[in-house]
């Protein structure tokens, strides 16, 4: 979980697939996968590589909502959004969540760039409605309450780990 | 290739080798509409107005269908109709439609919009505001009117291979921008406007420098000298019911005088003057033994393109300067006397068939203490439009010869507007054998034509030497890796970015590769009734290259574009 781009190592995934053009989506993920987006630089070396226009690689890394442009927060949460969830009010959780964290129209990472708020269309978790993720971990029959209680249990422990 | 019969509209239409229904509509007389058709670009299918409609009642474009034996086929039934007329009231929804003030004069959208009676839009535009961008030399982009058919994404990336412009995002907020939503002037761009000629709307326009133009002209204090290049004349009377190919630069030369120009002098002198250094510098480089390939240097696109995407071969391009530049540094020579006699300060407006020229007389190499050699580059289009704004009629106008001394050149600088023609004009001068027989060995060589990639040998003094020309970057692109690889070893290479050459330029009005072949023959047919064939039987450059010297000349002639 690097937050900054080592992009010699962005440059072995790239050489991992022979520099071929085809296997463009394959490169971006696997990079996503390692520092949890694509920055300007890591993009601008993909299309150098893989010898197409970096224009092109941005229309693709921007076609598919997966891929993340912007650096992400320590704590990726993931709000359920399918139908067993939302019936079950998981847009409040959001709305709470998004308020409580400060964020504000494209904005989806907070200012101390610990959290960002994503919604996800269906965890395949259903009667844990309404549920969320943080990393990957789920969190079941959530309400807003307790989702603010979680990012101050997270937000507790970070500043016990730094002081 | 299929061949057969098909049914359109009741009409029985024979086709032979048509790659799409929708060019055998058209051979048929029936004028379908498109926005993202362009025959020398792939099939994209996204405007949606070549529908037709089949036997059976289904509906699909006519641009990626192909033409079978017997396809019954309507193109103008209700359906279709109403199909075609709410796809033009979507595009004018999400438009600008401030067309009062748009740059574009020849916008399609606003053909098609009067051609099917659009006069009520029901729905509201809620999409946001965009920047414009007026970053480049060459052209503007307003996002803010584009209708999403990607000719200029295509055309950026499969005629001249370089993709600076994309898709990003998608659905509805799919839009065109370079990657990141930079500034054009941030890219890679080379500024060669095909985008802009392409662009049905004023989504992406030339810019327009005609104030500055009017500016200078109305000024006492400035003598306003213009120069043409070769390509305009062939082209310019087409806004004004000439055929393409025709030379009205005898009546371009009266309105320029009508405006209020004070001197009017021909691009093809300057040319002259570039054949012979550059034939001389390739003579050079073959008694040195290099470096190999020597690339013309008259393209600012294509010097932008090795500079920005392979530098590597900045070293090979000649170092001779641009027809255009030549004559810039030569005129601001000349005339710094003239000015500091009468007191009125030189304004050199050069008018060019090409966007990528602005952005050439921009570059630092051919300023002076900050000054530009050329105060002002207009494209042809530009110059159309200062005609019509002084409702001069050129086709009505009498006829007036260049000015001298600056105003003569050969017929091989007469070609230097079209793909092939500064190859054959440097090897017409570096030819020993000077016959009339030669020059016609020399026409039949392969370095005329309209393919991409031509290729020629020729015999200079016991030794063979390998030719190419090439017109569209991405064909430049292509040959370059093969050099890469090692499979293609060439002595010259000419390279004109745009297809046909500078008779293709994006300054040029809206054309296609017919016309562009119409114009190219134009140019040839005046080398044909041309006095004098070769640079170097110009008196006048002849004359001036001697006093100048052999140093100086090399001074005032030369640039190096490879950075230390």
């Amino acid at each position: 979980m690097n937050s900054t781009i080592d992009l010699q190592k962005v440059a072995a995934i790239i050489d991992g697939y022979g520099c071929r053009r085809e296997a463009l989506i394959a490169i971006m993920q696997d990079i996503q996968a390692e520092y949890k987006y694509l920055s300007e630089e890591t993009l601008e070396l993909i299309a150098e590589k893989l010898d197409i226009s970096i224009a092109k690689v941005y229309s693709v890394a921007t076609f598919y909502e997966n891929f993340s442009l912007e650096a992400k927060g320590k704590y990726i949460i993931k709000v359920c959004n399918g139908t067993a969830c939302h019936v079950r009010k998981s847009q409040p959780i959001f709305d709470a969540l998004h308020d409580y964290l400060g964020l504000t129209g494209e904005k989806k990472t907070s200012a101390d760039g610990l959290f960002t708020l994503e919604t996800v269309a269906c965890l395949g978790a259903c009667s844990l409605a309404p549920a969320m993720t943080v990393n990957d971990e789920v969190f079941a029959k959530m309400s807003p309450e307790s989702a603010i209680d979680l990012i101050n249990v997270l937000r507790e422990k970070e500043a016990g780990a730094n002081g | 290739m299929a061949k057969g019969f098909m049914i359109i509209d009741g009409q029985r239409v024979a086709f032979d080798g048509e790659k799409n229904v929708l060019s055998v509509i058209r051979k048929a007389g029936i004028d379908i509409p498109t926005f993202c058709y362009y025959s020398d670009l792939s099939v994209y299918g996204a405007c949606r107005m070549c529908v037709v409609e089949d036997d059976k009642g289904k509906i699909d474009t006519s641009c990626s269908m192909e033409p079978r034996d017997g396809m019954v086929i309507r193109t103008n039934s209700a359906r279709l109709l109403k199909h075609r007329r709410m796809i033009l009231e979507l595009l004018l929804a999400s438009h600008n439609c401030d067309c009062k003030t748009c740059m574009k004069t020849h916008c399609h959208l606003r053909e098609l919009a009067q051609q099917f009676n659009i006069i009520n839009i029901r729905f509201q535009d809620t999409r946001p505001h965009f920047e414009l961008d007026d970053s480049g030399y060459a052209v503007v982009r307003d996002p803010n009117k584009c209708i999403l058919c990607g000719d200029c994404v295509r055309v950026c990336e499969e005629m001249q291979g370089v993709g600076i412009i994309d898709w990003s995002r998608r659905g509805s907020k799919l839009q065109v921008m370079p990657a990141f939503d930079r500034k054009l002037a941030e890219t890679k761009c080379v500024s060669c406007g095909q985008c802009a000629a392409v662009c049905p709307t004023g989504a992406i326009t030339v810019r327009n420098e005609i104030g500055k133009a009017w500016r200078a002209i109305h000024d006492p204090s400035k003598r306003v000298v213009v120069q043409i290049a070769p390509a305009v004349r062939v082209a310019v009377g087409e806004a004004f019911g000439i055929p393409s190919g025709e030379n009205v630069l005898d009546k371009l030369i009266t309105a320029l005088k009508l405006m209020g120009v004070d001197e009017v002098y021909d691009t093809n002198f300057a040319a002259d003057f570039t054949t012979i250094t550059e034939g001389n510098e390739f003579l050079e480089r073959l008694k040195n033994g290099g470096p190999f390939p020597m690339f013309t240097s008259c393209c600012p696109a294509w010097v932008k393109y090795l500079e920005n995407h392979d530098p590597k071969y900045l070293k090979n391009i000649s170092t001779c300067k641009s027809p255009m530049e030549m004559f810039a540094a030569i005129l601001r020579e000349k005339y710094a006397e003239k000015d500091a006699a009468d007191g009125r300060k030189t304004f050199h407006i050069a008018i060019m068939p090409c966007t990528a020229k602005k952005m050439e007389a921009a570059r630092d190499e051919f300023k002076q203490d900050g000054q530009p050699d050329v105060d002002l580059v207009l494209t042809t289009r530009e110059i159309i439009d200062m005609i019509n704004e002084n409702g001069i009629r050129l086709p009505e106008l009498e006829l007036e010869s260049p000015d001298l001394p600056f105003g003569l050149g050969s017929g091989a600088a007469a070609i230097y507007g079209v793909t092939g023609g500064v190859a054959e004009a440097v090897v017409r001068h570096c030819l020993p054998d000077k016959s009339k027989n030669a020059l016609r060995a020399i026409e039949f060589m392969g370095l005329r034509g309209q393919k991409g990639i031509r290729e020629a040998t020729v015999d200079v003094g016991g030794t063979e030497l390998k030719l190419a020309v090439v017109n569209g970057l991405v064909n430049a692109r292509r040959l370059l890796k093969d050099i890469d690889e090692g499979k293609a070893f060439y002595h010259l290479i000419e390279v004109m970015t745009c297809q046909g050459g500078c008779v293709g330029g994006a300054g040029q009005p809206r054309a296609v590769r017919e016309t562009k072949k119409q114009r190219g023959d134009g140019l040839y047919n005046i080398d044909h009734s041309a006095m004098f064939k070769r640079a170097e039987k110009n008196p006048i450059v002849v004359q001036m290259l001697e006093e100048m010297g052999e140093h100086h000349a090399h001074e005032l002639l030369h640039v190096n574009y490879v950075k230390e």
